[in-house]
């Protein structure tokens, strides 16, 4: 009864028989293990399951995941660098730095968001970080922190921080 | 940072960086959804569609029969009983409690929409819902009643038989005679009817429980997203279950946000642990719903108040006279009737010092939600009382607001102070009084940051804009850090149990100092801030403090995470634990260096032999021998392993001053924030980053209150605001940056001075705003509007005062 589909997902390449009827964030989450990515909503509104499609934000609630066959998608998994202690992402240096996260379950979105924006427009304004996470709901952190670490992620990366130079973060200020 | 023992400056109150977010922004956190237990079954709720209505029958024959299906329960085939109520009214004479309860599934009839009737386990989850769509309910539809005024009108809609006239308790504090003779005597008398209207909380995580049976013990396990596992526990053995507390282990852990609906015994604990016996020990998995969490997890708020504030010209406020209804919901959640009584009435008077003052609260059954502790529970709707109180009799005598405030301030030298609505006299033998305060400086930092002196000029520059600027004030108190046992335990005050709290702390044999407690983060950062304290008392690096949480198995008993209670009691506990350590390992460490007990001198990790600074052992050295115990001397248990039990005897209280600057668009009625300065006294900072955070997210909720925010349920009890596309949860780009200062008062009731943050920017900025948007709809003529100040109620407003067509 499933529907056959290929997906590249943080670069390996995955072989699925999938329900039509399921979404991309069910067989991210529960075929593939890949619970980074949440579910917050039923709406459509949260953005908690945010990942990339072919280098774009999308809610992965409100794709099916036959219609990411033959595309890649790259989750909160594959941020940092492969292997244990892979170097971070920028965006998650920064989430960590400036406290953009409390209780983290919007944590993966946000990020996944902010690198969309990031790809965009490399030198945002605090005001086009707000706006460019108007889809994103954080209930802890009043969003104050998350600019922030946005705009620090934009600054290291202007100064060419890429995830294998932000290694090495330890415990400690 | 570096190796403590080189450079040993503590790491007690510094913005270190999270321990705990390196699993959450690599997407390796673990929520109750993440987890996969083999062979789970997947359970949904069938939710009633009814506010109100009788349950002929159910047919479940078709849902058996439907491909997956393992089981279908209704409420007529468990055994338990109904979710306890443990926190009643009480204090004073005559307080009659009418209390009905949610069970696990309801039986005969329900009280609001998304009340749980009927449950599928099916071997996915998709079945489960499937199965869900066939279930057969034969509903005898009865009127609703959401309104707590009309509730108690004649007529209305009746709940519950045990509750006539849907009253579940009539309850007063304070002096009314007294109080009767300043008001009614009083040179100026300003009244208001208020209402804070209800809210939906909304963690980002929803609920959710993986219930799993033992048969080869008779043991079950539950994973929950919860605050309070031990509290469950206790609950769900000892008065839902029936069944002894060692025959449950409570598990919770990452919490995606909490904000206070994680506290409560819900139905559904008891239904996942029930299914994984009924399918002899298959792990049972029920994920809320969004929606479901809407209309079936605790919503907040929801007073009806009619405020009288008394006093003289000369600004000298004399007496407060406050009625409230409180809209508890269709039945009671765990605590709901303790949030309008004691955690509210007892602090109406806030930071001022009001000679008399009363309150009668009353508790409502209506066709809604239940209603209990939200972020603050019920200090917001306290502070938001006194502080619009102060600004319309302010408005009344024409005085300025914040010299009206400074004229009432209870000044430094008259601490500690009892307030009149009875924190002293009803503490069942505590002393709870506020201890300690000083609210002048943080109101006159904010007064200075903000550029208060310039307020007319920018009012008029704004105008010339086309906006009504506004600026509100919330010189705000709140009672936390909750809460001596002997306060929180007296029947009818509190919870008719305690709240003291626990640590453990033992040194491994490897080297690491392992610290458990019965506390719960949510968000909060304690694997931090624990690590930070314990750290700082034993001397040792923050890398080698571990620490564990969240599981009963494992961790001292404790009543976890709420009312900002973490850091002034449960840390204290730590504090306590630790030292036990040390005093233990100073006597170990003298039987190692052949010295007295009393000529060890303790310095950071070094235990040395005065006069003999050669003479040292490191606390690590010192727990691997004892740990070991070869050499131990007669009498002395081997390893390092101490557990405090810390019982507070007062509560913290927090203060400070938040100013809100709106502008108001005169042709739309757009309100927007366009700046908040928060001056915070909450003692001693552990971590001055994550106290900021908490600050942040705090103030976003109460502006939310004020500006966005609002349940609400059509006369017939459906909730149309069930959905994050219906209910207004703020976006990034509807803040400005929040500015946030400090003065710092230690708290004198614990070792660390910390008084607890997580509550006070929710307490606080509701009021604020409240009275910005007030402030500047004044030309006008407008004396008060209800939150929240949508668009269309401001511009409506605005042209009715304009005379214009509203």
């Amino acid at each position: 009864m499933g529907e056959h589909i290929s997906m590249t997902v943080n670069g390996t390449t995955r072989e699925l028989d999938v329900e039509p009827r399921r979404l991309l964030v069910q067989v991210l989450r529960e075929d593939l293990d890949l619970t980074g990515t949440h579910v917050g909503c039923d709406t459509s509104q949260c953005g908690a399951c945010t990942v990339h499609v072919d280098g774009k934000a999308v809610k992965s609630c409100t794709m099916l995941a036959v219609q990411a066959d033959g595309s890649a998608v790259t989750t909160i998994e594959g941020m940092a660098e492969a292997g244990d202690g892979g170097a971070l992402h920028p965006l998650q240096t920064a989430f960590w730095e400036k406290h953009g996260l409390q209780c983290g379950f919007c944590t993966p979105g946000m990020i996944m968001t902010a690198a969309d924006l990031l790809s965009r427009n490399a030198d945002p304004s605090d005001e086009e970080i707000r706006h460019a996470l108007e889809g994103n709901i954080c209930r802890c952190t009043g969003y104050q922190n998350i600019v922030a670490a946005v705009r620090a992620a934009a600054v290291a990366m202007a100064d060419g921080a890429t995830a294998g130079e932000t290694a090495g973060a330890g415990v400690g200020a | 940072m570096t190796d403590l023992l080189d450079a040993p400056s503590s790491p007690l109150g510094k913005p270190i960086k999270r321990t705990e977010d390196p699993r959450f922004i690599t997407g390796e956190g673990r929520y109750v959804d993440d987890i996969k237990l083999q062979s789970t079954a997947h359970m949904a709720i069938l939710r009633s569609p009814y506010a109100h209505a009788n349950i002929r029958s159910i047919d479940t024959s078709a849902a058996r029969a439907m491909p997956g299906v393992l089981a279908v329960y209704v409420g007529a085939d468990i055994p338990y009983n109904p979710m306890p109520m443990a926190w009643p009214a009480g204090g004073s004479a005559g307080i009659q409690n009418n209390v009905s309860t949610p069970r696990t599934l309801a039986t005969d009839s329900v009280k609001w929409t998304g009340e749980g009737v009927a449950a599928v386990v099916a071997e996915t989850e998709d079945q489960a819902f499937d199965a869900l769509e066939v279930i057969a309910v034969d509903w005898e539809p009865l009127p609703a009643v959401v309104d707590a005024e009309k509730a108690l009108a004649d007529g209305a809609p009746q709940l519950h038989e045990n509750a006539p006239n849907n009253v579940v308790f009539e309850w007063n504090v304070g002096d009314k005679a007294g109080t009767d003779a300043a008001v009614d005597g009083a040179e100026v008398v300003v009244r208001q009817r208020i209402v804070n209207q209800r809210l939906i909380p909304n963690p980002m995580e929803v609920r959710g429980n993986i219930g799993w049976y033992n048969p080869g013990t008779d043991e079950y396990t539950i994973w929950m997203s919860s605050q309070t596992p031990h509290i469950q526990r206790l609950l769900l053995a000892a008065f839902v279950m029936g069944i002894p507390e060692h025959k449950i282990r409570c598990i919770s852990p990452d919490v995606g946000g909490a904000f206070g609906t994680k506290i409560f015994c819900y139905p559904d604990y008891a239904l996942v642990l029930f299914a994984s016996k009924n399918l002899g020990g298959r792990p049972v998995k029920w994920i809320e719903q969004r929606r479901e969490s809407y209309g079936s997890t605790i919503h907040g708020r929801d007073h009806i108040t009619y405020l009288e504030i008394a006093g003289k010209r000369d600004g000298e406020v004399t007496g407060l006279r406050v009625k409230t209804l409180a809209n508890l919901g269709g039945r009671l959640s765990t605590i709901g009737p303790g949030i309008p009584t004691t955690l509210y009435a007892r602090v109406l008077s806030g930071c001022y010092k009001i000679p008399n003052v009363y309150a009668e609260v009353t508790g409502v059954y209506t066709n809604t939600a239940f209603v209990d502790a939200y972020r603050g529970a019920g200090r917001p709707e306290a502070t938001y009382v006194i502080e619009r109180a102060m600004d319309l009799f302010a408005a009344e005598i024409g005085m300025d607001r914040a010299e009206l405030r400074r004229r009432n301030f209870i000044q430094p030298d008259q601490f500690p102070y009892e307030n009149p609505s009875g924190l002293g006299t009803a503490s069942g033998g505590a002393k709870i009084y506020i201890d300690s305060g000083n609210y002048e400086p943080a109101m006159d930092k904010a007064l200075g940051i903000v550029g208060y002196a310039d307020l007319a000029a920018k009012k008029a520059e704004a105008l010339a804009r086309g906006k009504r600027l506004g600026l509100g004030f919330s010189t705000y108190i709140e009672v936390c850090g909750v809460a001596p046992s002997k306060w929180i335990g007296a029947v009818g005050e509190g919870w008719g149990a305690a709240m003291w709290e626990s640590s453990n702390i033992k040194i491994h044999l490897t080297g690491k100092v392992v610290v458990t407690m019965g506390t719960q983060p949510q968000g909060q950062g304690h694997e931090t801030t624990y690590a930070q304290v314990v750290a700082d008392q034993l001397g040792v690096p923050m890398e080698d403090v571990i620490v564990q949480h969240s599981d009963t198995q494992g961790t001292p008993f404790g009543y976890g995470s709420y009312g900002s209670r973490t850091s002034s009691v449960g840390m204290t506990a730590a504090v306590k634990a630790a030292q036990k350590v040390k005093a233990k390992a100073a006597r170990y460490a003298a039987h190692m260096l052949e010295a007295n007990v009393e000529d060890i001198e303790i310095d950071g990790a070094e235990y040395r032999v005065k006069g003999s600074p050669d003479k040292k052992k490191t606390i690590q050295e010192i727990a691997f021998a004892l740990d070991l115990a070869f050499d131990a001397p007669e009498g002395m248990e081997p390893y390092l392993d101490e557990t405090a039990y810390y019982d507070t005897p007062n509560c913290t209280w927090p203060f400070g001053t938040h100013i809100a600057v709106v502008e108001i668009d005169d042709e739309t009625g757009h309100v927007d924030l366009v700046r908040y300065v928060a001056v915070d006294d909450v003692g001693k900072k552990i971590n001055p980053m994550i106290v900021d955070g908490q600050l942040h997210g705090g103030i976003a909720q109460g502006v939310g209150q004020a500006l966005w925010e609002e349940a609400i349920y059509s006369d017939e009890g459906q909730l149309l605001s069930g959905s994050m596309l219906d209910y207004a949860l703020p976006r990034a780009s509807w803040f400005p940056h929040i500015e946030l200062d400090e003065t710092v008062t230690p708290s004198p009731v614990n070792p660390l001075g910390v008084k607890g943050v997580g509550e006070a920017g929710a307490i606080a900025s509701t009021a604020a705003v409240a009275n910005a948007v007030m402030d500047a709809l004044g030309d006008l003529g407008i004396r008060h509007l209800d939150m929240p100040y949508t668009s269309q109620k401001v511009w409506s407003a605005i042209q009715s005062a304009k005379g214009g067509q509203s």
